[in-house]
């Protein structure tokens, strides 16, 4: 019943500033889905700069990132939001991952404490956004308990979705699946790293935040 | 060996969100693996996740969680209704949620129609038949 309540005042005073300039824009998944690529796409096309270092080892990114005041134009219109690239959420982290990886024990244990810290962080940003992308491995199950997760905890929440179905540069990768998972959402397929379909991807992005 | 527990939803009713997450996971760090009668809520499964993560320790590495629910998307609109009044009351009694200890199960394959529960055992068994 509280949580009922706590959404519903959430929901009315979403409809007030609705109209408000800037957008909170989220981007959500599992470690080393590309969420950070897709951030570094977006602040190269529209600012000409990077927003974080992306890595092959999971959990690069272990705290909440935010660029302000991002303008993007397509086909005459216009779209400011704020863009939030949160850490990975996953549900079980082994420091010893991280040795096999490469790294030092002591970076390794600092790198798995800091992640913990990053998903706890991911799940309590969920409340700010406006709107969220969940940004799914293509070449990975998207039937995993972490993107169902966000989805349902987004859907309760009345945050807008876009999916975006990363790596399709990759042989492996299929969008089919990923819209069979998730057949009430638009589901983009793109390739952050090489910018292959990112026009679409920003003109879904004018539609859902519409 | 491996440990399957079988919890009623009925174990877990009576109790609070905060506590139904501390019961599941006083379970899971016991290197068992609980079968729960039908789901959490969304907001429960986020907060198990939290949980879980401010949990994490050296002997503890986390859980793998799957939630499996016959939904039939067919349903007219009034048994839609009328499905989601009785969650309301009564919780969320439909399907099955596993979670396992992240030191025992692997990963918990699902598609619609079937599930795979892997364990570190069973990879190990894999890779020294190679």
């Amino acid at each position: 019943m509280i949580s009922f309540l706590k959404q519903f005042v959430n929901k009315i005073l979403k409809n007030l500033f609705k109209n408000k300039k800037h957008i909170k824009l989220g981007l959500y998944g599992a470690p080393n889905s590309g969420k950070t690529t897709l951030a570094n796409k977006i602040c190269q096309d529209w600012l000409g700069e990077d927003m974080g270092s992306v890595s092959n080892v999971a959990h690069e990114t272990r705290e909440i990132q935010i660029k302000e005041q991002i303008n993007i134009k397509h086909k005459g219109r216009e779209l400011s939001f704020n863009l939030v690239d949160t850490p990975g959420i996953a549900t079980r982290i082994d420091y010893e991952d991280f040795i096999k990886a490469g790294l030092k024990q002591s970076e390794a244990k600092k790198r798995a404490k800091e992640a913990t810290k990053g998903v706890i962080d991911s799940i309590k940003w969920l409340d700010d956004m406006d709107t969220v992308i969940i940004v799914i491995d293509g070449t990975k199950d998207p039937y995993s308990q972490v993107n169902i997760t966000i989805v349902g905890n987004l859907q309760a929440r009345n945050i807008p979705v876009l999916i975006v179905a990363n790596k399709i540069d990759l042989k492996k990768a299929s969008i089919k699946k990923i819209e069979a998972a998730f057949p009430q959402y638009d589901v983009i397929g793109i390739s952050a790293k090489y910018g292959k379909n990112v026009d679409k991807f920003y003109e879904a992005l004018f539609v859902i935040t519409s | 060996m491996l440990t399957l527990q079988f919890m009623a939803y009925s174990e877990i009713e009576h109790l609070n969100s905060d506590d139904r997450i501390k019961r599941i996971l006083e379970v899971v760090k016991e290197n068992k693996i609980v079968l729960l009668e039908g789901r959490l809520s969304r907001e429960e499964e986020a907060n198990l996740i939290q949980a879980t993560m401010q949990q994490i320790s050296n002997k503890f590495k986390g859980i793998e969680l799957g939630v499996f629910e016959n939904e039939k998307g067919d349903d007219v609109f009034i048994n839609k209704l009328k499905k989601n009044f009785v969650k309301m009351l009564l919780g969320n009694r439909n399907g099955m949620t596993i979670i396992g200890p992240a030191s025992i199960v692997k990963e918990i394959k699902k598609n619609p129609n079937k599930i795979e529960l892997l364990t570190k055992e069973s990879n190990k068994k894999r890779a020294r038949k190679r």
